[in-house]
């Protein structure tokens, strides 16, 4: 007998489990159609291996694993592609995906299967592989690879096996221990050679004795399997909390339980493992409960992957017109579907088909009292009122500090809240807003660096262009002022275009400016910083790198006054000088009157550009001096 | 077909605001009942009036805020704000008092800050504290323990003042609190021994004995956790059993401390108000704590009998410091308190 621990926080919600499990496992008749999502996992779509109007068998890979992250899609039956095409899909934002479409023959013919060797003769990564390509995933709604998580690198001393099912209407695990638990012990077996033959914990709630008296059966007093039966509360089918409720540990925040050598694994995956492994059969059909008022016939299901769920109604009896609202998965963790046309993927484990009596609309929301209710129910022990107030005042940053994205959304909060706030709605838009301004910041950030590097190399090759030029025309005034020394010498008052007074009161004048200007970029640099989180210190390298530029451009100016004037040569190069400088205190201006205008609307965007500007800005205040110092 | 949309979770369970409100107020009952017994129909009266009041007040004030009246009035707090205050300030206040207090509490302290859930500060506190700052003579008058008053003359003197009936001297008297407080060098046994004080200690157990069992209600229903109140009881007897060791002829005991006054009251009724108080239950047993604490010192120490809603109101200021420094360790992290 295992030690258990207490679930902190966790909720009592009517159960309402009988109304499925009271009926025996079904097979649903076959549909016309059956609609393959090449995304119903985590990960990267899977690739589409078959083109439309070919036959297919019934266990033919038709779309395969498109990485390590990802699981491959086989024909649930035999049939003929009919498209692979866009269609609606079972995901909470009722979009439609990329999907091959089969036509159903009747025939259920089944691809060749040889008969595979024992697993105990096998290589891990051998039957790791046969995993990966029997397309399993987490199938307790997680829809994990499950190669992933089996495939880890750390040394695992306990399985946890996840039997819990804590969400209420759900049983379609406890319906898969009534009928199939010596499926389930095999997959377990499968799973334990894979781990070097660790401890096992079956984890599962009180409220399914039959499942426990069947997997009981199925053990016949092993020792190395501890079956333990855990106090009904939601949600300890929570990985985290499960974690918790045997070992007493916690998973480290931003850990996994690998880091504590524990790895779960929920009891309908392992089915399918035990399938995969001894009979070859890849992962094309998963038990699902439909439940609910509405539902004429309600029970567990075996269903092939791609059904209709408009197809699991007709067949389950119930009259499609007056469904108010249909749920897929549990009523506390599940999500709105909105087109009954999608399919039932791997992770549909439940269809729940309610009337507004037992899932009243929810009430309109109250003021938060700060009763704390909802903070001792939080199995994740946040603060749910304090971050609840914060996504309200949008300080996504503040919700951070206090742990939001450990936030496991499930509801618990929310249910206890006498307020009736939807509290779990208000996370998730604090963690997609906040999660968004990370990946703009990110995304912005990279785009910044590369846009640097090009310019940095555009204005390299600009530096080198006038560095030539300035080259060519510095030599030619030497030989110039050569031959004009020879034959006769020059006076200062006999080069009209060169007017020292006027050219030092324009050099003056463009020193003041760039200061003028330099002053805005500094502020509207500030301005744009304090507006975007971007690297003040970088920032603040430019503006003073541009200061330290203006101050020697006086510096050098007042050298020029000084010594300005009296030598012809001089006075002829200053006027190049001159010319230059103008030019290029003139783009200056114009870059720095960009630097200004981007700061004010700053954008990411904009403020990298305004950044370079600003280094542009800079460079040709360098150029303008090296060529005056060169004079 | 479009089904809605709706995010989880699907269902909810049975606590409402304008329930658990509604539970407190009758959980006030008993002590409703005991405080008519022994003082006469004023703080019957107080409550009706002061519950008229307050409704009116919420009504408009929402309704000048452009919010949908049923809707905010149904949680039901400035009903439980109203009771509060009823009971708390003394019976026969005048009318006029009454409203002061129910109008600072409801329009000042409550929606001036943002309406329910943005208070800082304890609304029924706030009313009661200022209007015993304002009106000390009026509000350091209790009725003499067994009291024998008729409905019509009860209402008379809440109207017309008190002035207006005969005999008033009998009728209102000093709390055993305000005579400990002035009892000079008396030693406390005569004090006690005197048939005066015997009669208001009897009033006064009865009534918070009132309070301590509406509020055990609560307990068990839930409504209300243990943590804040049998923090102030424990630190309140504490406290006083250390005086009471030191000098017990100078210093009261614990159960005098603990059954007189607005104690019990004060422990089940006024710092388990969700809004104003610190919300972890680390927190609590801190907040609690401290006002246990800081009753003692003022009731000992401060030039008023009366301490609950002085310090009640300090410790509202200090709850989100509490709050603050008391975040439970949340799942997977590292404890906070060295960080
Ligand atoms: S349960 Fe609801 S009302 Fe109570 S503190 Fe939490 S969010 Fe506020
Ligand atoms: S939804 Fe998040 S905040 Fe609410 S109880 Fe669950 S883990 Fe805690």
């Amino acid at each position: 007998m295992t030690d258990i621990f207490l679930l902190q926080g966790g909720i009592h919600p009517p159960q309402h489990k009988l109304q499925s499990s009271s009926q025996p496992l079904r097979t649903l008749p076959l549909p016309s159609q059956l609609i393959l999502p090449l995304g119903q996992h985590v990960g990267a779509l899977a690739t589409p291996e078959v083109a439309v109007g070919d036959l297919v068998l019934k266990g033919q890979l038709i779309a395969s694993a498109n990485g390590t992250i990802s699981a491959s899609i086989h024909a649930p039956t035999s049939g003929r592609i009919r498209a692979i095409e866009q269609r609606p899909i079972t995901h909470p934002s009722g979009m439609s995906g990329p999907c091959i479409v089969i036509d159903t023959d009747a025939q259920e013919r089944w691809l060749d299967i040889t008969e595979p060797v024992d697993y105990r003769q096998r290589s891990k990564a051998d039957l790791l592989a046969c995993i990966h390509q029997a397309g399993i995933t987490g199938l307790g709604g997680s829809s994990f690879p499950t190669t992933v998580k089996l495939s880890t690198e750390a040394s695992i001393t306990t399985l946890i096996v996840n039997a819990a099912e804590c969400e209420p209407y759900i049983t379609a695990d406890d319906c898969l221990l009534r009928y199939h638990s010596a499926q389930v012990v095999d997959g377990i077996d499968i799973v334990l050679h894979l781990l070097g033959y660790p401890h096992c914990l079956i984890a599962i709630e009180d409220n399914k004795p039959e499942a426990i008296a069947a997997l009981r059966a199925a053990l016949q007093n092993r020792t190395d399997i501890d079956v333990v039966v855990i106090p009904t509360k939601y949600p300890s089918g929570g990985e985290k909390q499960l974690v918790q409720i045997l070992t007493g540990q916690e998973v480290p925040h931003g850990g996994i339980p690998a880091d504590l050598g524990i790895l779960c694994q929920n009891v309908g995956t392992l089915g399918a493992v035990a399938d995969a492994i001894l009979q070859g059969y890849p992962l094309i059909s998963r038990i699902t409960t439909v439940t609910g008022s509405y539902v004429g016939q309600p029970g567990n299901y075996r269903v092939l992957l791609g059904t209709p769920i408009e197809h699991l109604l007709t067949a389950t009896e119930t009259p499609l017109d007056n469904i108010e609202r249909l749920i897929i998965g549990g009523p506390m963790m599940g999500f709105s579907l909105q087109n009954i046309q999608a399919p039932v993927i791997k992770s549909s484990n439940c269809v729940l088909v309610p009337d507004t009596q037992e899932l009243p609309w929810p009430d309109p929301a109250q003021d938060c009292i700060r009763c704390g209710h909802c903070e001792q129910v939080c199995p994740a022990k946040l603060l749910p009122q304090q971050l609840y107030w914060f996504a309200k005042a949008h300080e996504f940053e503040k919700a951070r500090q206090y742990n939001l994205m450990d936030c496991i959304e499930c509801g618990a909060c929310a249910w206890v809240c006498p307020s009736k706030i939807p509290l779990v709605q208000y996370y998730r838009f604090a963690k997609g807003r906040s999660q968004a301004k990370l990946v703009e910041k990110y995304r912005s950030d990279h785009a910044r660096q590369r846009f640097e590097v090009r310019e940095q190399r555009f204005l390299q090759a600009k530096v080198d262009k006038i560095n030539r030029r300035q080259a060519r025309i510095t030599t030619a005034a030497h030989q110039q002022a050569e031959k004009t020394n020879h034959s006769q010498p020059l006076s200062s008052d006999k080069l009209p275009s060169v007017n020292p007074v006027l050219q030092l009161k324009q050099l003056k004048t463009a020193v003041a400016l760039a200061q003028t200007k330099l002053k805005k970029a500094t502020q509207a640099l500030s301005d744009a910083e304090s507006m975007q989180s971007l690297s003040r210190s970088k920032l603040a390298t430019t503006v003073a790198a541009l200061q330290a530029g203006l101050a020697q451009a006086e510096k050098q100016f007042q050298h020029q006054q000084q010594t300005m004037g009296l030598d012809p040569e001089r006075e002829k190069s200053l006027k190049i000088a001159a010319v230059k400088a103008q030019a290029e205190v003139r783009q200056l201006q114009r870059t720095l009157d960009d630097v200004e205008e981007s700061g004010r609307t700053a954008s990411t965007e904009q403020l990298a550009t305004a950044k370079t500007l600003a280094k542009v800005a800079r460079k040709q205040l360098d150029i303008y001096l090296q060529g005056d110092h060169k004079t | 077909m479009v089904l809605p949309q709706i995010t989880s979770p699907h269902i909810s369970g049975a606590n409402r605001t304008g329930q658990l409100m509604l539970w407190v107020i009758l959980a006030t009952l008993p002590a409703l009942a005991l405080q008519t017994y022994w003082y006469g129909y004023g703080n019957l009266i107080n409550v009706i009036l002061a519950a008229l009041m307050a409704i009116t007040m919420e009504a408009a004030i929402i309704r000048i805020r452009r919010r949908p009246v049923v809707f905010y009035l149904a949680d039901n707090s400035a009903l439980l704000t109203a009771v509060l205050l009823g009971l708390a300030l003394p019976p026969f206040s005048p009318w006029w008092l009454l409203l002061i207090a129910v109008l600072s509490a409801i329009v000042f302290a409550k929606h001036l800050y943002g309406g329910l859930g943005n208070n800082p500060f304890n609304p029924a506190m706030v009313g009661y504290a200022l209007v015993l700052i304002a009106f000390p003579v009026e509000m350091t008058r209790w009725a003499t323990a067994g009291i024998d008053l008729s409905m019509e003359d009860s209402l008379r003197i809440t109207f017309m003042g008190f002035s207006d009936v005969n005999g008033i001297d009998s009728w209102t008297h000093a709390t055993p609190l305000d005579l400990v407080k002035h009892k000079g060098a008396q030693p406390i046994d005569a004090l006690i021994a005197s048939p005066e004080m015997g009669q208001g200690l009897k009033a006064a157990y009865w009534v918070n004995f009132a309070y301590a069992i509406g509020g055990s209600m609560l307990l068990c229903l839930r409504i209300i956790s243990w943590h804040a109140p049998v923090a102030m009881l424990t630190s309140l007897a504490l406290i006083s059993s250390v005086f009471y060791w030191v000098d017990p002829q100078k210093y009261p005991s614990s159960l005098m401390h603990l059954l007189t006054g607005a104690t019990m009251m004060g422990a089940f009724f006024i710092i388990t108000d969700p809004v104003s108080s610190a919300t972890s239950r680390l927190g609590k047993l801190f907040y609690g704590a401290a006002i246990g604490i800081l009753v003692y010192v003022i009731r000992t120490f401060g030039s008023y009998p009366e301490a609950m809603a002085f310090s009640v109101l300090l410790m509202n200021l200090a709850a989100p410091f509490i709050d603050y420094y008391t975040r439970p360790r949340s799942y997977g992290h590292q404890s906070s308190w060295w960080r």
